[in-house]
């Protein structure tokens, strides 16, 4: 199973005084249960882009292939590939809006044309999955903290068991423990069920230490596409576009200026750890 | 007494159903004692849910305290003729950027709040351009605000405060919903009226690398003030911040990784450089 956007622009309000190319040319192929970070400064395209990839928008050129249809033939099924490639939105629990949390989270599976059966079995295996007590099920979701209405979003999108899961800033607005246990969860459930997870975020240090993959956008373009430690190599390229490497990878460079022969590629805090303490034995 | 005083402050939710029994209390404020000196810049952490904005919300006296007293410049915000002289002492800048630009551009925004303080027209101009200078809006006094990023966004909200001319400027998590630029943005501003105009900052985060340059640090949970003091006390202690949901920076992380493992660094550091220097120190001494 994979999505391969091959050459793909788009263009806001095109033969407008507003025309904004958003998206320019970019080819990318997101494989079987990868774990993809998106980094980008705001305005480089990145929601864009993962909008193009359930087809909520439509490309103005450029081909998108899902497991090798080109979803922009006619008689592609658009609905189904919204169901398979399971969109989580910034800030989720403003979607929220049903009477107790367990009909929320059977919207998705209802909606697909599921049984009343079949879509409570499912909200209550994605409500158990995101962590949420059972003692809750049937409360407001409106009554819950921050981090449990995100969870009970998340658990939404995950009733309808997409294959592919893409999440725009899971963690904005949390708090510390919050961002942790959001994505130490997507991180299980990536592993778990085998499912690709593409995470847009501006923690440098968020993505550094969960994803295999870094996508960065500039102006509407890829323009690195690699391994975190081969992405944050080019640190002063990232500063360039608004970017940054994870603060301790600074802390690596500062130290091999003082002459300290560490391990410059160190992009998380246990990595630069291993590398210092090396220095001393 | 501080611009900002608070002794025993009690506050609780009470949920009433229909016939108006008590459904819930929640206590949001649980005995908070506290003390802002005149100029100083404070940082208020605190978890989501910690009471951190519902403290906020009484310094603007926009709630007042179920049980104990807070004194804004002095007044105690309990009395109803107070609250005039206690919302003109201090200014609330809040999260959303969207939800507190009201005009279509940007100087009338800022021009809002002194007009409606009845500030003479060519005075309320002069504060409107010097507001706009001091976040470094100037240039964008006649875009409409919704051509503009969030850190941008934040920055008019500051500067109608500003143009309001409070002693104390209360912020309520400005940078939650920014990118990292918009971040240093809207710090650097606030940072830039402390330290020129010697406005008050009570500024309530949960980045602990924006309450790193604090003079002093307040760290809220349950309703409680449970930690206070200067930045590298509070951060000396990374078990004791992650056990209230909190996190130190990743420079301060690692030197204490690093302490845990053996090496001889001090306490409480802070910056990059702090540790690059320590580290530098602890490596001379042992090739020696």
């Amino acid at each position: 199973m994979s999505i391969i956007l091959n050459n793909v622009c788009y263009t806001y309000s095109p033969k407008t005084a507003y025309e904004m190319q958003a998206l320019k040319n970019v080819s990318l192929k997101i494989g079987d249960g990868e774990f993809i970070g998106i980094i980008g400064h705001t305005g480089s395209g990145k929601s864009t882009l993962i909008q193009h990839l359930n087809g909520l928008i439509k490309a103005s050129s450029g081909e998108i292939y899902f497991n090798g249809r080109d979803i922009y033939e006619e008689d592609f099924d658009l609905k189904e590939l919204r169901t398979r490639v399971g969109l989580v939105f910034q800030y989720p629990e403003h979607q929220l809006f049903e009477n107790t949390i367990f009909d929320d989270v059977c919207f998705g599976p209802m909606n697909q044309g599921f049984h009343k059966n079949e879509a409570g079995l499912r909200a209550f295996e994605a409500l158990r999955s995101v962590g949420l007590p059972e003692s809750l099920y049937y409360q407001s979701p409106f009554d819950l903290s921050g981090g449990q209405k995100r969870r009970v979003a998340i658990a939404g999108v995950l009733a309808m068991k997409p294959e592919v899961l893409v999440l725009d800033e899971p963690t904005a607005g949390l708090d510390p423990k919050g961002r942790d246990e959001i994505l130490d969860l997507i991180a299980g459930m990536q592993k778990s069920r085998d499912m690709t997870v593409i995470l847009v975020s501006h923690s440098m240090e968020d993505v550094a230490k969960y994803v295999e993959r870094i996508i960065v956008m500039d102006e509407g373009s890829v323009v690195f596409d690699d391994v975190p430690k081969e992405v944050f190599k080019h640190y002063k390229e990232l500063e360039r576009i608004g970017l940054a490497a994870p603060e301790v990878t600074y802390i690596m460079h500062d130290l091999r200026q003082r002459g300290l022969n560490v391990d410059t590629d160190a992009i998380t805090v246990e990595e630069a750890k291993q590398s210092i303490l090396k220095l001393f034995r | 007494m501080g611009i900002v005083k608070a002794s025993k402050l009690v506050y609780e939710y009470i949920r009433r159903d229909e016939e108006g029994n008590v459904e819930s209390i929640q206590t949001a404020l649980d005995h908070v004692d506290l003390e802002v000196k005149a100029g100083d810049f404070i940082a208020v952490l605190g978890h989501n849910g910690s009471g951190k904005s519902t403290l906020a919300k009484h310094i603007n006296a926009l709630l007042v305290p179920g049980e104990g007293t807070l004194w804004v410049d002095g007044k105690d915000t309990n009395d109803r003729e107070n609250i005039r002289h206690v919302r003109r002492t201090a200014g609330m800048v809040f999260q959303n950027p969207d939800n507190q630009i009201i005009a279509n551009v940007v100087e009338e925004d800022v021009g809002f709040g002194p007009e409606n303080l009845g500030v003479p027209t060519e005075e309320i101009w002069k504060r409107v351009e010097e507001s706009l200078r001091s976040v470094g809006m100037l240039k964008f006094a006649k875009y409409s605000p919704n051509k503009l990023s969030g850190g941008q966004k934040q920055r008019i909200a500051i500067a109608g405060i500003m143009a309001m001319e409070p002693k104390c400027i209360v912020l309520d998590e400005p940078t939650a919903m920014l990118d990292p630029n918009g971040r240093k943005e809207v710090l650097s501003a606030v940072h830039e009226l402390n330290r020129k105009k010697g406005v008050t900052i009570i500024l309530i985060t949960h980045y602990m690398e924006e309450a790193a340059d604090a003079d002093y640090v307040y760290v809220m949970d349950a309703g409680k003030v449970v930690m206070e003091g200067i930045p590298r006390e509070i951060f000396s202690q990374p078990e004791k911040l992650k056990s209230h949901r909190l996190d130190v920076p990743q420079a301060t992380l690692l030197a204490h990784e690093l302490k845990k493992a053996g090496l001889p660094i001090s306490e409480g550091i802070l910056t990059r450089q702090e540790l690059a220097e320590e580290l530098e120190k602890c490596y001379v001494n042992y090739s020696k």
